[in-house]
């Protein structure tokens, strides 16, 4: 038994936020009681205190990279969970472009017996919705939801055509399985190496116009609408796709998106030809980042993201236009998020939201602390004062933007299924 | 006065009174081309690097005679013969020739701020000889020694360049230096190679403008800067050679719209009866020839202040452009 003493527990999915002391029991919540009032029935538990820390339910990451299988110089599940339980994370969900591609239920196991194995975190794998996430042909979709999948996205690149989008979508309603869609044009984008504006003519880079992204969106929310499929856009970046989802939304389409951090933190401005500030989507213009922001704060996201994607060294360190896309983001994101409610922009109550309730909702999950609801929790301080130091990352890889950066605020201690994973 | 220079990486960050300074170095340099005997000993003992991983005569030509008209060693690598082609990485190429010890290195790369990443990551200057679609800081200042031999001085003028503005690393690198004394610039191409965004390249002071009809741009203009139709890249737009003749070739008729006696520049290598008619490049205003003797002199003017002021002259070098 573990018992948290003096924590302010933060549920979105109740609104609560007051003094709490919980008690866990095994791998779930087994009382959650006003302070001092659980003593009696935890005697013998181990106490943690939690005084002075925010007490969430277990942070969700809908997107990341863990890169194994086959990618394994550059992060492997046990690499890549510790660093998302040092950021505060109890369940992650890698994405599909792994070496095989996870589109069939082998993978999918061996990836979810490897993590049984050696993960800190739980493992949610997201399946590929094509064989080989080539577009042409669907993947054996079924058979990996019974496997343990999550959702079914070819991440990396959108669905190819709009007919095989169709078909995948028709077919996820039937399971019930959200589509995640990476939105992109691929015939605009095609070369490009950071967001088409200012900055790409000024660095003399090939840019991708933000309509590149948008297109996508609107071509998959319309298919939403013709299949009834629950829809979500990966790594949302840009205003125009921002208000299609807002649309969708309005017009009652179960459509739903996640934005990353890097997004709502920087701006092509800052690029240079700094190869740790090139990932897809690019990031965009301050535009963009300001309706990211209101998008945050309105609800029109649902989730924050990270994209963790690692990349070993050697590369990395190449001309910026032959870099590979892609920032490792587990152990900062939170504290990224953190900074909007420092400056006023976000309601705490609202950041514990987009990394808990609204991530397992567009899962269709439920995500709550409750007497009999899993033991995943993360506890948080907004006022620790630390700075990042990506020579201490718990990734295998190094490539952060946000080496050096000082933060308020972090994830503290995070459980998993009843057990301390991780305690700063 | 002058900041000391360690690398010379692009023209933006420069000031006027910088540039300035290094034109004012060029000129006896440019004496010493009308020499019979042409070669000094000022860098004798030193050895320039050249890394040209993108093919180039001219330049590499220039660089070369630059280097051994001071005095200096010559170490050339062919990049396009050489490592690259087995698949090494452009830092171990380039750390490679720095272990054999040059005193600087001068590159050329297809990737737009590769030589910022080498000069950020080696200890000695690095002089960037073109850099994809970025800038050519050495293209810029022959550009700018010409016009000021030919003129008298920079300030002010009326500046249209015609041609794939967006790619061109050349239109970059005049660009930023022209408004930093003052010119006004007039842009003039197809239309995909010429993005707004280009209005604002140079600050919000600077006076630069598009123009979509030559005759236009060239209206009333003190010099014309006429750029080389690189042919790979009319395939990707897929645009008409014969609509690009057209419309933007400087022709003898478009250029007596331009101020009487204005001067016509071009980088090289020129494509006659493309991107200008040869009766213009081989007119009284055409300056191609002299910018290249120019070239000599600005490239021996900027080897000499990057390596020649002895050895306390580069104590420390940091990744900025110009140290303080």
């Amino acid at each position: 038994m573990l018992l948290l003493k003096g924590g302010r527990l933060l549920d979105p999915a109740s609104g609560t936020d007051a003094a709490r002391d919980i008690l866990l029991e095994d791998d779930r919540i087994a009382a959650i009681e006003s302070p001092d009032t659980l003593n009696g029935r935890a005697a013998g538990a181990q106490v943690i205190d939690a005084c002075g820390l925010m007490v969430a339910p277990g942070f969700i990451d809908l997107h990341c990279h863990l890169r194994e299988p086959g990618g394994e110089s550059s992060e492997t599940i046990e690499t890549g969970t510790l660093a998302a339980v040092r950021g505060g994370f109890t369940a992650v969900c890698p994405m599909p472009n792994t070496r095989p591609v996870n589109d069939n239920a082998s993978v999918t196991r061996s990836i979810l017996e490897r993590a049984q194995a050696v993960a800190h975190t739980r493992v949610w794998p997201i399946g590929a919705a094509s064989i080989g996430s080539r577009g042409e042909a669907l993947a054996e979709i079924a058979a990996m939801q019974k496997a343990g999948a999550v959702a079914v996205s070819d991440d990396g690149k959108p669905v190819a055509t709009s007919k095989l989008l169709r078909q995948v979508m028709d077919y996820c309603c039937a399971l019930d399985l959200p589509v995640i869609d990476h939105c992109e044009d691929v015939s605009l984008a095609a070369g490009a190496s950071m967001r088409e504006g200012p900055s790409s003519v000024r660095l003399g880079l090939r840019g991708m116009p933000a309509a590149a992204e948008s297109i996508c969106v609107a071509r998959d929310v319309q298919i939403a609408g013709l299949t009834g499929c629950r829809y979500h856009v990966a790594h949302l970046s840009t205003r125009a796709s921002l208000e299609l989802v807002r649309g969708a939304k309005r017009d009652g389409l179960r459509v739903s998106c996640e934005v990353t951090p890097h997004h709502f933190t920087m701006i092509d401005e800052e690029v240079g030809y700094d190869t740790n500030r090139k990932m897809n989507p690019p990031l965009g213009s301050r535009e963009d980042l300001e309706a990211l922001i209101a998008g945050l704060a309105d609800g029109t996201v649902d989730a924050i993201a990270t994209d963790h994607a690692p990349h070993e060294r050697s590369t990395k360190e190449v001309e910026f236009d032959r870099a590979p896309f892609g920032i490792t983001g587990f152990e900062t994101a939170f504290s990224l998020a953190l900074e909007l409610v420092h400056s006023g922009k976000l309601k705490l109550l609202r950041v514990v939201e987009l990394f808990t309730t609204g991530p397992a909702r567009v899962l269709g999950m439920r995500r709550t602390l409750a007497p009999g609801e899993p033991a995943d929790l993360t506890l948080f301080s907004t006022t620790h004062e630390w700075k990042y130091l990506v020579a201490d990352s718990a990734s295998k890889s190094r490539n952060s933007p946000f080496d050096g950066r000082s933060f308020r605020g972090a994830p503290m201690m995070t459980i998993v299924a009843g057990r301390l994973a991780y305690r700063r | 006065m002058h900041e000391r220079f360690n690398d010379l990486l692009s023209i933006e960050p420069l000031q006027a009174a910088e540039i300035a300074f290094l034109l004012d170095q060029s000129v006896p340099f440019l004496e010493i081309q009308r020499h019979p005997l042409k070669k000094l000993a000022t860098l004798r003992g030193k050895t320039v690097g050249l890394a040209f991983f993108e093919s180039s005569t001219r330049t590499r030509i220039s660089f070369t005679t630059a280097a051994s008209r001071l005095g200096a060693d010559v170490m050339q690598l062919q990049a396009e013969s050489s490592s690259l082609k087995k698949g090494e990485s452009l830092l171990d190429t380039v750390r490679t020739l720095d272990a054999m010890k040059p005193d600087c290195i001068v590159m050329r790369h297809a990737s737009s701020g590769a030589p910022e990443f080498v000069a950020s990551r080696l200890d000695i200057p690095v002089i960037n000889a073109g850099d994809g679609a970025h800038e050519h800081p050495t293209q810029g200042l022959l550009d700018a020694l010409t016009i000021r031999e030919r003129l008298g001085r920079l300030e002010g003028w009326n500046v249209t360049i015609i041609g794939d503005i967006l790619h061109s690393r050349v239109a970059r690198s005049n660009i930023h230096l022209l408004t930093k004394f003052g010119c006004r610039i007039t842009l003039c191409g197809p239309a995909m190679w010429l993005p707004r965004e280009l209005e604002n390249l140079a600050g919000e002071r600077a006076s630069i403008r598009r123009v979509a009809n030559v005759e236009e741009a060239l209206s009333g203009a003190d010099i014309v800067m006429v750029l080389r139709v690189q042919q790979e890249r009319l395939h990707e737009p897929a645009l008409s050679l014969d609509d690009y003749i057209l419309l933007y070739q400087l022709t003898p008729e478009r250029l007596r719209l331009a101020r009487p006696e204005a001067l016509v520049l071009h980088p090289g290598p020129m494509i006659r009866g493309l991107e200008i008619d040869p009766v213009v490049a081989d007119g009284s205003q055409s300056c191609v020839l002299e910018q290249v003797t120019n070239g000599l002199a600005v490239r021996m003017a900027i080897l000499f202040e990057l390596i020649g002021r002895g050895p306390d002259a580069n104590p420390e070098k940091d990744s900025s452009h110009v140290a303080s």
